[in-house]
């Protein structure tokens, strides 16, 4: 049983495949880059860590995504007591009632006003979403020409192809990139 | 090489078009074909709001670096 639950994880493609989708949730609720970047890898080692519970009922990345907001909990959870809040610790009696502390409310770091800033994050999300389905080199190259901005040049060094097979993959990308989104745009 | 483009030509164009590096003449030949071409049009239409929506996204991508130093960290804790 212990094996076939940890087959359903490939650790080695973590980085590759939900990095920047993990990036782009903590930050705009953290709003700090180095410490963003800690999250991840804490993050990415409680995966790791607690591999073997993994039942593979929810897909790799909900269940990363499901630590990353305890991680994100605790960095809140310490951000707090640094401040020299006066805090009366207690734990809860049991794993259900977490979160039933009226404290937690007032400042769940999940409840954002701004809606603006919500929507761009759903759309952001939205779009790691579907390039993970993409998936691969055509995936990749798509990123680095469209988000990161890379020119051509470089990319077809990095790749070792030639300017035509970058526009074809582009094209194909863009094409697939359309049809994935198309469910959030209407 | 006319004024007139395939379909095939005209969405090239247009894909180039969603990174600015289109030409002159390749605009002016892509917006001839568009007058004409329902599906182009369409196509070109969807490629526009793409690049306006990952635009408006404002995603960022992690450095290269520290995924690698991630990918190191990950590498270390597997073969444990």
């Amino acid at each position: 049983m212990k094996s076939m639950s940890s087959e359903k994880l490939f650790p080695e493609t973590w980085v590759d495949r939900y990095s920047d989708y993990l990036y782009n949730y903590t930050i705009v609720r953290v709003n700090d880059h180095e410490v963003t970047q800690d999250i991840i890898s804490e993050t990415f080692l409680a995966g790791l860590k607690s591999r073997v519970h993994f039942k593979g009922e929810a897909s790799e990345r909900t269940w990363l995504t499901s630590i990353l907001k305890h991680k994100i909990i605790d960095h809140y959870r310490k951000n707090n007591s640094r401040k020299g809040k006066a805090e009366v610790r207690m734990s809860y009696s049991n794993e259900d009632s977490e979160g039933d502390w009226l404290e937690e409310r007032v400042s769940d770091p999940f409840d954002k006003t701004a809606e603006d800033s919500m929507i761009n994050e759903e759309l952001g999300l939205a779009i790691l979403d579907c390039l993970d389905k993409l998936g691969g080199k055509h995936a990749a190259i798509f990123k680095m020409k469209t988000i990161d901005g890379f020119d051509t040049e470089a990319i077809c060094k990095e790749f070792n192809i030639t300017p035509s097979n970058l526009w074809v993959i582009l094209h194909r990308a863009r094409k697939s990139m359309v049809d994935c989104l198309e469910v959030n745009w209407y | 090489m006319g004024i007139f483009l395939k379909c095939e030509e005209a969405n090239h164009n247009c894909d180039k078009a969603q990174y600015k590096e289109i030409t002159f003449w390749e605009n002016v030949k892509l917006q001839i074909h568009l007058i004409m071409c329902n599906a182009c049009r369409k196509y070109t239409a969807n490629n526009n709001k793409l690049s306006k929506t990952i635009k408006n996204a404002k995603l960022v991508g992690l450095p290269k670096e520290q995924k690698e130093k991630m990918k190191e960290l990950i590498q270390k804790e597997i073969s444990k």
